[in-house]
C-alpha cells in the first residue's frame, strides 16, 4: 500500500474503532435499543478490502456489519442514527444494527441470518457477469457461517459457473459463546473447505490492513479475469463479546491479552512508521476520526424520531404495504 | 400459433415472450435447460436463448433462490424454478427472511424483482413429499405476491406481470392442470396481479377458487345447476394481491359463500377471504361461511385415500346444498 493509502485506511479504521466505542456507550446510556454485534478488533478486513475494490464492487455482510457499512461509505452519523432510531438513520430506522445497508454505494446488505447472503453475493457476481460488467462481489462472514448449508452450496456453484466472488471469512475463532475449533472438522474452518469445491482458499492476518488488501487485491484481479472464485480466511479476534449480552467470560485471560496486543490500528501505526509517516500525521488523522465520530454523536442526538408512518411503507415497490385491492 | 396450447406449454412460451421482449430476464433452477425441465415447463427456451441465459443449476434449492436474489437486487430479472413447491422448505429463510424484508428494512433502498416458480399441488400421485399445495405458506409472509394461474392464458399473462413486477413473485404452476389445453392468448396479454376472475355467473352461491380447484369448483356448478341451484364461480388468480373487491360484489349478488381450497383448513387462504367478509361484507350475508379444504394430513399416495382428503366435486356440491337449504 502506498503511504498515503496507508494512511486513509488507518483514519477509516480510527473512525470505526470510535463508531463502535460510541455505539456501545449509547446503549449503556439507553439510546441504543436491541443489541449490536461490536467489530472493533476486526477493521482491518472490511478497510483493507474497501482498499483492494473498485467502489462499483458488491458488498454482503453480516449482523456484525457496522465496520464493512462504514468502510462502504456510510458516514458514521447515518449509522449511529440508525442505532438511534432516529429518521436520519441509513435505513430510515426500519434496520437497526445488524441490517445496516447502504445501496448507492454498492453495500447491498447486513443480513441476520447467519450464512444467508452468501448465495445472493453468488448471484451478484452472476449478475455482474451477464451485463458485463467487471465488478466484483464479496462475501464477509463469520467462522460459523462456513458450518451452513448454504456457504457450501455458494462455494460450489460460484466455482461451476466461474464467478467473480470472493468469500471472505472472519475468523475470531468464536461462534457466539462456543469455539469454532470444537465444532468443526477442519482446522481452517473456510480455507480448508475451498479445495474440496476446486477453489483458492488461503489465510491472512486479519488484523494486518496491509496484508488483507493485498490479499484482496490479488484474488480480485483473478476473479475479475475469469478464474472464478476465492476463499480468503482472515485470521482476527473481536475484542467485545458476540453482542452486548455476552461479557465474553468464557475466553482464557492470556489469549484475550495475546490478541489484544496484535490490534489492528497498532499494526498500521507500525506499518506506517515503517513507510516514514510520523507521528503527528497519524495523531492528526486521530484527531480528524475523533471529531468526525464526535459531531456524529451529537447530530444524531439531536435527529428526530421516524415518522410513524413509515411502519407501513416499503414493503412493496409502489412504497405502500397494501397486500389486497 | 397453433390455436390450442397446454398450460405446461404456456409456461415455456410465457417465459419466451418476457425474455424476448427484454434482455436482463434470465432463468436458473435444476434440469431447466436442454433438459426442458422435469415437467417440460421450460422446453424451447434453451435453445431459443442460449446457456447465457438458461442456466442449468446444482440440487443447490438455497443457492437458487438466494442467488436470483443476489441478481435481482443488481439489474436482473431472473425466474428461478424450483422444481416442486415443497422444496421450497429448502430455501424458506430466502422467501421467508430474506427477500420480502430487504426493501422494508433497508428503507426502501433496494428492490428485488424476481419470479420464484414452482410445481404446486396434488393430483399425479407423487405421495407427500411431492404433492402439498403449499400456497399458504407464502401467504403467511409479508412482501411476497403470490400467482397461482387456472389457464393457460392466464398463465402467459400472469407470468408476463410477475415478471416484469418490480416485486417478488412466488408462481404456483399446479401439477394437475399441466396438461389441460386452452386457447393461447395474442401478443402483449397482460394479467395484471390481484384482479380475480368471475369465470362462470350465477345468482345463488359464490365460490372462490384458486388453480387446480378453479375447474373443480365449475364441475361442481354444473353439477348444482342440474339441480336448480346457479352458482358464481370466482378464479382468485392471485393471493397477493387479493382481490377482495370481486368477492364482495359477487356477495352482494348472491349472498352465500363456499371457498374451495387444496390447502388445509388450518392456515389456509380461505380463512383469509372469509375473514375480509366477516369484517366488511357480514351484511351480504344470508347464510353461515363454509370452507371445503384439504384436512390437515400428508398426502396420501393412493389415488382412492388422496380423494379423501382433497376437495372434491362431491364435497363441494354437498357443501353448497346445505347452504342452499339454509
Ligand atoms: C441460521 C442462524 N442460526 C443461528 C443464529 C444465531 N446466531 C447469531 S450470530 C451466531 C454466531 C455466528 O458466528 P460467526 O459466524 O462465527 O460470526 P461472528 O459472530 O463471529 O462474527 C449465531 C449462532 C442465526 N442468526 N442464524
Amino acid at each position: 500500500m502506498e503511504p498515503a493509502g496507508l494512511l486513509a485506511a488507518y483514519e477509516r479504521m480510527a473512525v470505526i474503532r470510535r463508531t463502535e466505542k460510541a455505539a456501545h456507550d449509547l446503549f449503556l446510556h439507553g439510546l441504543v435499543k436491541g443489541t449490536t454485534h461490536l467489530a472493533a478488533g476486526q477493521e482491518a478486513i472490511a478497510v483493507g478490502a474497501s482498499a483492494a475494490l473498485r467502489p462499483d464492487d458488491y458488498v454482503f455482510a453480516t449482523y456484525r456489519g457496522h465496520h464493512h457499512a462504514l468502510a462502504r461509505g456510510a458516514t458514521p452519523e447515518e449509522c449511529l442514527a440508525e442505532l438511534m432510531s432516529r429518521a436520519t438513520g441509513l435505513c430510515r430506522a426500519k434496520g437497526g444494527s445488524m441490517h445496516l445497508t447502504k445501496a448507492a454505494t454498492g453495500m447491498l446488505g447486513s443480513y441476520a441470518i447467519v450464512g444467508s447472503h452468501l448465495p445472493m453475493a453468488v448471484g451478484a457476481a452472476w449478475s455482474a457477469r451477464l451485463r458485463g460488467t467487471e465488478q466484483l462481489a464479496v462475501a464477509f462472514f463469520g467462522d460459523g457461517a462456513t458450518n451452513i448449508g448454504a456457504f457450501h452450496e455458494s462455494l460450489n456453484l460460484a466455482a461451476v459457473w466461474k464467478l467473480p466472488v470472493l468469500f471472505v471469512c472472519e475468523n475470531n475463532l468464536y461462534m457466539e459463546y462456543t469455539p469454532i475449533a470444537d465444532v468443526t472438522a477442519v482446522p481452517r474452518p473456510a480455507a480448508d473447505r475451498a479445495p474440496a469445491y476446486g477453489i483458492p482458499g488461503e489465510v491472512v492476518d486479519g488484523n494486518d490492513v496491509v496484508a488483507v488488501a493485498e490479499a484482496v487485491g490479488r484474488l480480485a484481479a483473478r476473479a475479475r479475469a475469469g478464474d472464478g472464485p476465492a476463499v480468503l480466511e482472515a485470521e482476527t479476534y473481536r475484542h467485545f463479546g458476540h453482542s452486548r449480552a455476552d461479557p465474553a467470560t468464557y475466553r482464557p485471560a492470556e489469549e484475550v491479552e495475546r490478541w489484544l496486543k496484535h490490534d489492528p490500528l497498532d499494526l498500521a501505526r507500525g506499518r506506517l512508521a515503517e513507510l516514514g509517516i510520523g507521528a503527528e500525521a497519524v495523531a492528526e488523522a486521530d484527531e480528524r476520526a475523533r471529531a468526525v465520530v464526535e459531531r456524529a454523536i451529537e447530530a444524531a442526538k439531536a435527529a428526530p424520531p421516524p415518522d410513524l408512518r413509515e411502519a407501513l411503507t416499503d414493503v412493496w415497490a409502489d412504497g405502500g404495504a397494501a397486500w389486497r385491492t | 400459433m397453433a390455436d390450442v396450447i397446454t398450460y405446461r406449454d404456456a409456461v415455456a412460451e410465457g417465459i419466451a415472450r418476457e425474455m424476448r421482449r427484454d434482455a436482463s430476464v434470465v432463468c436458473l433452477g435444476e434440469d431447466i435447460g436442454a433438459a426442458g425441465g422435469v415437467f417440460k415447463t421450460t422446453v424451447g427456451l434453451h435453445k431459443e436463448f442460449g446457456p447465457g441465459r438458461v442456466w442449468d443449476t446444482p440440487i443447490s434449492e438455497q443457492a437458487i433462490v438466494g442467488a436470483a436474489m443476489g441478481a435481482a437486487l443488481t439489474g436482473m430479472r431472473p425466474v428461478a424454478e424450483i422444481m416442486f413447491s415443497d422444496f421450497l422448505a429448502c430455501c424458506w429463510d430466502y422467501l421467508a427472511n430474506e427477500i420480502p424484508k430487504v426493501r422494508y428494512m433497508t428503507g426502501g433502498q433496494v428492490t428485488v424483482p424476481l419470479v420464484v416458480r414452482t410445481a404446486n399441488g396434488g393430483g399425479l400421485g407423487f405421495g407427500a413429499q411431492h404433492s402439498q399445495a403449499t400456497e399458504n405458506w407464502a401467504l403467511t409472509v409479508p412482501g411476497l405476491k403470490i400467482a397461482a394461474p387456472a389457464t393457460p392464458a392466464d398463465v402467459i399473462g400472469m407470468l408476463a406481470a410477475a415478471i416484469r413486477s418490480d416485486d417478488p413473485v412466488v408462481f404456483f404452476e399446479h401439477k394437475a392442470l399441466l396438461a389441460t389445453k386452452g386457447t393461447p392468448p395474442p401478443p402483449g396479454h397482460l394479467v395484471e396481479l390481484g384482479r380475480a376472475a368471475v369465470v362462470r355467473e350465477g345468482a345463488d352461491v359464490t365460490l372462490v377458487a384458486l388453480a387446480s380447484m378453479v375447474p373443480l369448483a365449475l364441475r361442481a356448478a354444473d353439477v348444482l345447476s342440474g339441480e336448480g341451484i346457479e352458482a358464481e364461480v370466482i378464479d382468485l388468480r392471485s393471493l397477493v394481491p387479493l382481490d377482495t373487491a370481486t368477492v364482495l360484489a359477487s356477495l352482494s349478488r348472491t349472498s352465500r359463500l363456499v371457498t374451495v381450497e387444496e390447502n388445509p383448513y388450518q392456515g389456509g387462504w380461505g380463512a383469509t377471504v372469509v375473514s375480509v367478509v366477516a369484517d366488511e361484507g357480514f351484511g351480504l350475508l344470508d347464510a353461515p361461511v363454509r370452507r371445503v379444504t384439504g384436512e390437515c394430513v400428508p398426502l396420501p399416495f393412493a389415488d382412492a385415500l388422496e380423494e379423501q382428503v382433497v376437495p372434491t366435486v362431491d364435497k363441494v356440491v354437498t357443501a353448497v346444498r346445505r347452504l342452499a337449504a339454509y
